[in-house]
Protein backbone atom coordinates (compact mmCIF):
# COMPACT_ATOMS: atom_id res chain seq x y z
CA UNK A 1 0.00 0.00 0.00
CA UNK A 2 3.02 2.44 0.60
CA UNK A 3 4.48 1.26 -2.68
CA UNK A 4 1.36 2.33 -3.89
CA UNK A 5 1.19 5.48 -2.44
CA UNK A 6 4.80 6.53 -3.46
CA UNK A 7 4.13 5.39 -7.28
CA UNK A 8 0.90 7.73 -7.17
CA UNK A 9 3.00 10.75 -6.23
CA UNK A 10 5.49 10.19 -8.49
CA UNK A 11 3.64 9.87 -11.31
CA UNK A 12 1.09 12.86 -10.07
CA UNK A 13 4.23 15.21 -9.18
CA UNK A 14 6.05 14.48 -12.72
CA UNK A 15 2.76 14.79 -14.83
CA UNK A 16 1.34 18.09 -13.08
CA UNK A 17 5.68 19.35 -13.61
CA UNK A 18 5.39 18.08 -17.41
CA UNK A 19 1.77 20.08 -17.77
CA UNK A 20 3.42 23.22 -16.38
CA UNK A 21 6.40 22.79 -18.52
CA UNK A 22 3.97 22.40 -21.95
CA UNK A 23 2.59 25.59 -20.68
CA UNK A 24 5.95 27.41 -19.41
CA UNK A 25 8.63 25.83 -21.97
CA UNK A 26 10.26 28.29 -24.46
CA UNK A 27 10.59 26.40 -27.57
CA UNK A 28 7.14 24.78 -28.81
CA UNK A 29 9.40 21.53 -29.79
CA UNK A 30 10.17 20.82 -25.99
CA UNK A 31 6.21 21.70 -25.33
CA UNK A 32 5.18 19.21 -27.65
CA UNK A 33 7.73 16.73 -25.82
CA UNK A 34 6.34 17.57 -22.33
CA UNK A 35 2.94 16.77 -23.53
CA UNK A 36 4.29 13.37 -24.36
CA UNK A 37 5.86 13.12 -20.66
CA UNK A 38 2.50 14.53 -19.11
CA UNK A 39 0.45 12.07 -20.84
CA UNK A 40 2.64 9.08 -19.58
CA UNK A 41 2.75 10.09 -16.51
CA UNK A 42 -1.08 9.80 -16.54
CA UNK A 43 -0.83 6.17 -18.37
CA UNK A 44 1.00 5.40 -15.51
CA UNK A 45 -1.36 6.63 -12.87
CA UNK A 46 -4.36 5.39 -14.88
CA UNK A 47 -2.50 1.72 -14.79
CA UNK A 48 -2.03 2.22 -10.93
CA UNK A 49 -6.03 2.82 -10.96
CA UNK A 50 -6.43 -0.32 -12.67
CA UNK A 51 -7.37 1.32 -16.21
CA UNK A 52 -5.10 -0.35 -18.31
CA UNK A 53 -7.08 -0.66 -21.61
CA UNK A 54 -7.54 3.23 -21.21
CA UNK A 55 -3.51 3.63 -20.23
CA UNK A 56 -2.70 1.62 -23.50
CA UNK A 57 -5.15 3.41 -25.58
CA UNK A 58 -3.42 7.04 -23.48
CA UNK A 59 -0.16 6.28 -24.91
CA UNK A 60 -0.98 4.63 -28.55
CA UNK A 61 -3.27 7.47 -29.55
CA UNK A 62 -1.89 10.01 -27.44
CA UNK A 63 2.04 9.61 -27.19
CA UNK A 64 1.54 7.77 -30.89
CA UNK A 65 -0.04 9.55 -33.14
CA UNK A 66 -1.64 13.53 -31.71
CA UNK A 67 1.61 14.14 -30.06
CA UNK A 68 3.28 13.22 -33.01
CA UNK A 69 1.20 14.64 -35.18
CA UNK A 70 1.77 18.44 -33.33
CA UNK A 71 5.73 17.71 -33.19
CA UNK A 72 5.28 17.09 -37.17
CA UNK A 73 3.38 20.73 -37.51
CA UNK A 74 5.36 22.16 -35.33
CA UNK A 75 8.65 21.76 -36.98
CA UNK A 76 7.16 22.31 -40.75
CA UNK A 77 5.95 25.06 -40.06
CA UNK A 78 8.82 28.16 -40.50
CA UNK A 79 7.61 30.41 -37.52
CA UNK A 80 9.34 32.63 -35.24
CA UNK A 81 8.26 31.65 -32.15
CA UNK A 82 9.65 34.24 -29.88
CA UNK A 83 7.57 37.29 -31.62
CA UNK A 84 4.63 34.76 -30.56
CA UNK A 85 5.63 35.26 -26.96
CA UNK A 86 6.10 38.85 -26.64
CA UNK A 87 3.36 38.94 -24.71
CA UNK A 88 3.83 36.19 -22.04
CA UNK A 89 4.81 38.52 -19.04
CA UNK A 90 1.52 41.01 -20.09
CA UNK A 91 -0.45 37.98 -19.85
CA UNK A 92 0.81 36.64 -16.96
CA UNK A 93 -1.66 38.47 -14.12
CA UNK A 94 -5.15 37.99 -15.67
CA UNK A 95 -3.94 34.38 -16.77
CA UNK A 96 -2.81 33.59 -12.98
CA UNK A 97 -5.95 35.08 -11.52
CA UNK A 98 -8.31 33.50 -13.93
CA UNK A 99 -6.34 30.01 -13.12
CA UNK A 100 -6.42 30.81 -9.19
CA UNK A 101 -10.23 31.89 -9.64
CA UNK A 102 -11.20 27.84 -11.17
CA UNK A 103 -8.34 26.12 -9.36
CA UNK A 104 -10.76 27.54 -6.16
CA UNK A 105 -13.82 26.88 -7.71
CA UNK A 106 -12.61 23.03 -8.49
CA UNK A 107 -11.49 23.28 -4.98
CA UNK A 108 -14.91 24.10 -3.76
CA UNK A 109 -16.55 21.15 -5.42
CA UNK A 110 -14.18 18.63 -4.28
CA UNK A 111 -14.75 19.72 -0.85
CA UNK A 112 -18.68 19.77 -1.24
CA UNK A 113 -18.59 16.42 -2.58
CA UNK A 114 -16.31 15.22 0.63
CA UNK A 115 -18.78 16.61 2.54
CA UNK A 116 -21.88 15.74 0.67
CA UNK A 117 -23.50 12.31 1.33
CA UNK A 118 -22.22 9.41 0.62
CA UNK A 119 -23.34 6.42 -1.31
CA UNK A 120 -26.01 8.40 -2.69
CA UNK A 121 -25.06 7.58 -6.24
CA UNK A 122 -25.93 4.21 -6.90
CA UNK A 123 -23.20 2.16 -8.98
CA UNK A 124 -25.00 0.49 -11.62
CA UNK A 125 -23.80 -3.58 -12.18
CA UNK A 126 -20.63 -3.94 -13.07
CA UNK A 127 -18.35 -7.34 -13.57
CA UNK A 128 -16.41 -7.04 -11.00
CA UNK A 129 -12.50 -6.63 -11.44
CA UNK A 130 -11.44 -9.58 -9.56
CA UNK A 131 -13.35 -12.01 -12.38
CA UNK A 132 -13.22 -9.95 -15.54
CA UNK A 133 -10.12 -7.81 -16.45
CA UNK A 134 -10.88 -4.54 -17.60
CA UNK A 135 -10.23 -4.88 -21.57
CA UNK A 136 -13.07 -7.42 -21.66
CA UNK A 137 -15.16 -5.79 -19.16
CA UNK A 138 -14.73 -2.38 -21.09
CA UNK A 139 -15.53 -4.13 -24.28
CA UNK A 140 -18.83 -5.89 -22.93
CA UNK A 141 -20.59 -2.61 -22.13
CA UNK A 142 -18.94 -0.74 -25.16
CA UNK A 143 -19.84 -3.32 -27.86
CA UNK A 144 -23.72 -3.84 -26.07
CA UNK A 145 -24.60 -1.03 -24.24
CA UNK A 146 -22.83 1.85 -26.12
CA UNK A 147 -22.74 0.74 -29.52
CA UNK A 148 -24.35 3.14 -31.43
CA UNK A 149 -22.44 5.69 -29.39
CA UNK A 150 -18.58 3.88 -30.36
CA UNK A 151 -20.05 3.93 -34.27
CA UNK A 152 -20.11 7.98 -33.79
CA UNK A 153 -17.35 7.68 -32.68
CA UNK A 154 -15.75 6.11 -35.23
CA UNK A 155 -18.21 8.34 -37.79
CA UNK A 156 -16.37 11.07 -36.39
CA UNK A 157 -12.75 9.54 -37.09
CA UNK A 158 -13.66 8.98 -40.11
CA UNK A 159 -15.01 12.86 -40.91
CA UNK A 160 -11.79 14.21 -38.94
CA UNK A 161 -9.93 12.00 -41.42
CA UNK A 162 -11.49 13.30 -44.85
CA UNK A 163 -11.53 16.68 -43.73
CA UNK A 164 -7.70 16.62 -42.77
CA UNK A 165 -7.17 15.40 -46.21
CA UNK A 166 -9.46 18.13 -47.75
CA UNK A 167 -8.34 20.49 -45.77
CA UNK A 168 -4.60 20.00 -46.62
CA UNK A 169 -4.80 18.28 -50.20
CA UNK A 170 -3.70 20.82 -53.27
CA UNK A 171 -3.83 21.27 -56.60
CA UNK A 172 -1.13 23.00 -58.42
CA UNK A 173 -1.57 24.19 -61.45
CA UNK A 174 1.71 23.63 -62.81
CA UNK A 175 2.20 20.37 -62.22
CA UNK A 176 1.39 17.58 -65.04
CA UNK A 177 -0.93 15.21 -63.70
CA UNK A 178 -1.90 11.42 -64.70
CA UNK A 179 -5.72 11.85 -65.96
CA UNK A 180 -6.73 8.40 -66.11
CA UNK A 181 -10.38 8.73 -67.09
CA UNK A 182 -8.88 10.37 -69.82
CA UNK A 183 -6.86 7.36 -70.87
CA UNK A 184 -9.60 5.13 -70.40
CA UNK A 185 -11.86 7.49 -72.46
CA UNK A 186 -10.02 7.25 -75.70
CA UNK A 187 -10.82 5.74 -78.28
CA UNK A 188 -9.41 3.89 -81.42
CA UNK A 189 -11.41 6.70 -83.29
CA UNK A 190 -9.70 10.26 -81.95
CA UNK A 191 -6.28 8.55 -81.74
CA UNK A 192 -5.67 6.34 -84.50
CA UNK A 193 -5.73 7.62 -88.41
CA UNK A 194 -5.29 5.75 -91.00
CA UNK A 195 -3.71 7.17 -93.67
CA UNK A 196 -4.19 6.42 -97.29
CA UNK A 197 -0.93 7.20 -99.13
CA UNK A 198 -0.92 6.87 -102.69
CA UNK A 199 2.63 5.84 -104.37
CA UNK A 200 5.41 7.36 -104.95
CA UNK A 201 4.69 9.75 -102.88
CA UNK A 202 4.84 11.36 -99.17
CA UNK A 203 2.51 12.15 -96.63
CA UNK B 1 -1.90 6.20 3.40
CA UNK B 2 -4.52 5.40 1.02
CA UNK B 3 -4.64 6.68 -2.18
CA UNK B 4 -8.05 7.66 -2.88
CA UNK B 5 -10.54 9.84 -5.18
CA UNK B 6 -9.63 13.14 -3.79
CA UNK B 7 -6.02 12.85 -4.91
CA UNK B 8 -6.97 11.62 -8.47
CA UNK B 9 -9.32 14.32 -8.55
CA UNK B 10 -6.47 17.06 -7.51
CA UNK B 11 -4.14 16.19 -9.93
CA UNK B 12 -7.45 16.43 -12.82
CA UNK B 13 -8.19 20.09 -11.08
CA UNK B 14 -4.51 21.27 -11.26
CA UNK B 15 -3.51 19.60 -15.09
CA UNK B 16 -7.17 21.48 -15.94
CA UNK B 17 -6.00 24.83 -14.70
CA UNK B 18 -2.65 24.26 -16.22
CA UNK B 19 -4.67 24.43 -19.61
CA UNK B 20 -6.56 27.22 -18.41
CA UNK B 21 -3.32 29.09 -17.63
CA UNK B 22 -1.41 28.44 -21.04
CA UNK B 23 -4.35 29.87 -23.03
CA UNK B 24 -4.37 32.41 -21.33
CA UNK B 25 -0.43 32.80 -21.23
CA UNK B 26 0.24 32.08 -24.60
CA UNK B 27 -2.65 33.50 -26.35
CA UNK B 28 -0.39 34.56 -29.23
CA UNK B 29 0.10 31.23 -30.24
CA UNK B 30 -2.33 28.74 -31.26
CA UNK B 31 -0.01 25.63 -31.14
CA UNK B 32 0.12 26.06 -27.68
CA UNK B 33 -3.33 27.02 -27.01
CA UNK B 34 -4.29 23.52 -28.82
CA UNK B 35 -1.81 21.63 -26.45
CA UNK B 36 -3.51 23.49 -23.39
CA UNK B 37 -6.77 21.95 -24.67
CA UNK B 38 -5.38 18.59 -24.52
CA UNK B 39 -4.19 18.77 -21.68
CA UNK B 40 -7.40 20.10 -20.07
CA UNK B 41 -9.36 17.04 -21.82
CA UNK B 42 -6.47 15.12 -20.12
CA UNK B 43 -7.87 16.04 -17.33
CA UNK B 44 -11.00 15.57 -17.80
CA UNK B 45 -10.20 11.92 -18.67
CA UNK B 46 -8.17 11.63 -15.47
CA UNK B 47 -11.49 12.45 -13.62
CA UNK B 48 -13.68 10.19 -15.47
CA UNK B 49 -11.18 7.22 -14.71
CA UNK B 50 -11.12 7.98 -11.11
CA UNK B 51 -15.02 8.47 -10.99
CA UNK B 52 -15.18 5.29 -12.80
CA UNK B 53 -12.87 3.00 -10.49
CA UNK B 54 -13.55 3.84 -7.07
CA UNK B 55 -17.46 4.29 -7.68
CA UNK B 56 -17.16 0.50 -9.41
CA UNK B 57 -18.57 1.48 -12.48
CA UNK B 58 -17.14 0.95 -15.88
CA UNK B 59 -19.42 3.61 -18.05
CA UNK B 60 -16.99 6.36 -17.19
CA UNK B 61 -14.10 4.60 -18.64
CA UNK B 62 -16.15 4.16 -21.78
CA UNK B 63 -17.06 7.54 -21.70
CA UNK B 64 -13.38 8.65 -21.30
CA UNK B 65 -12.54 6.56 -24.54
CA UNK B 66 -15.16 8.76 -26.41
CA UNK B 67 -13.68 11.85 -25.22
CA UNK B 68 -10.44 10.15 -25.91
CA UNK B 69 -11.40 9.79 -30.16
CA UNK B 70 -12.85 13.50 -30.02
CA UNK B 71 -9.22 15.19 -28.56
CA UNK B 72 -7.62 13.35 -31.67
CA UNK B 73 -9.80 14.33 -34.16
CA UNK B 74 -9.69 17.89 -32.78
CA UNK B 75 -6.29 17.78 -33.01
CA UNK B 76 -5.93 16.52 -36.33
CA UNK B 77 -8.38 18.83 -37.99
CA UNK B 78 -6.95 21.56 -35.82
CA UNK B 79 -3.39 21.54 -36.89
CA UNK B 80 -5.05 21.22 -40.47
CA UNK B 81 -6.64 24.05 -40.13
CA UNK B 82 -3.43 25.58 -39.17
CA UNK B 83 -1.70 24.04 -41.99
CA UNK B 84 -3.86 26.06 -44.28
CA UNK B 85 -3.73 28.83 -42.78
CA UNK B 86 0.00 29.35 -42.54
CA UNK B 87 0.23 28.33 -46.17
CA UNK B 88 -2.61 31.24 -47.15
CA UNK B 89 -1.22 34.09 -44.69
CA UNK B 90 2.65 33.07 -43.93
CA UNK B 91 1.45 33.57 -39.98
CA UNK B 92 -0.15 31.27 -37.41
CA UNK B 93 -0.60 34.65 -34.86
CA UNK B 94 -3.93 34.91 -33.11
CA UNK B 95 -4.17 38.45 -33.86
CA UNK B 96 -4.06 38.15 -37.49
CA UNK B 97 -6.51 35.83 -38.08
CA UNK B 98 -9.12 38.44 -38.49
CA UNK B 99 -10.42 38.15 -42.13
CA UNK B 100 -13.94 37.38 -40.85
CA UNK B 101 -13.73 40.54 -39.25
CA UNK B 102 -16.04 39.09 -36.20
Amino acid sequence: MILHAILFYVFAVAAVGAGAMVVAARNPVHSVLFLILAFFNTAALFVLIGAEFLAMILVIVYVGAVAVLFLFVVMMLDIDFAELRSGFVRYLPIGALVGLVLLAELVLISVSWALGPTGSVVAAATPSGAVVDNTRALGEILYTRYLFAFQMAGLILLVAMIGAIVLTLRHRADVRRQSIAAQLARTRAQSVEVVKVPLGEHV
Amino acid sequence: MVIGLAHYLTVAAILFTLGIFGIFLNRKNVIIILMSIELMLLAVNINLVAFSVFRSNLIGQAFAMFVLTVAAAEAAIGLAILVVYFRNRGSIGVEDINMMKG
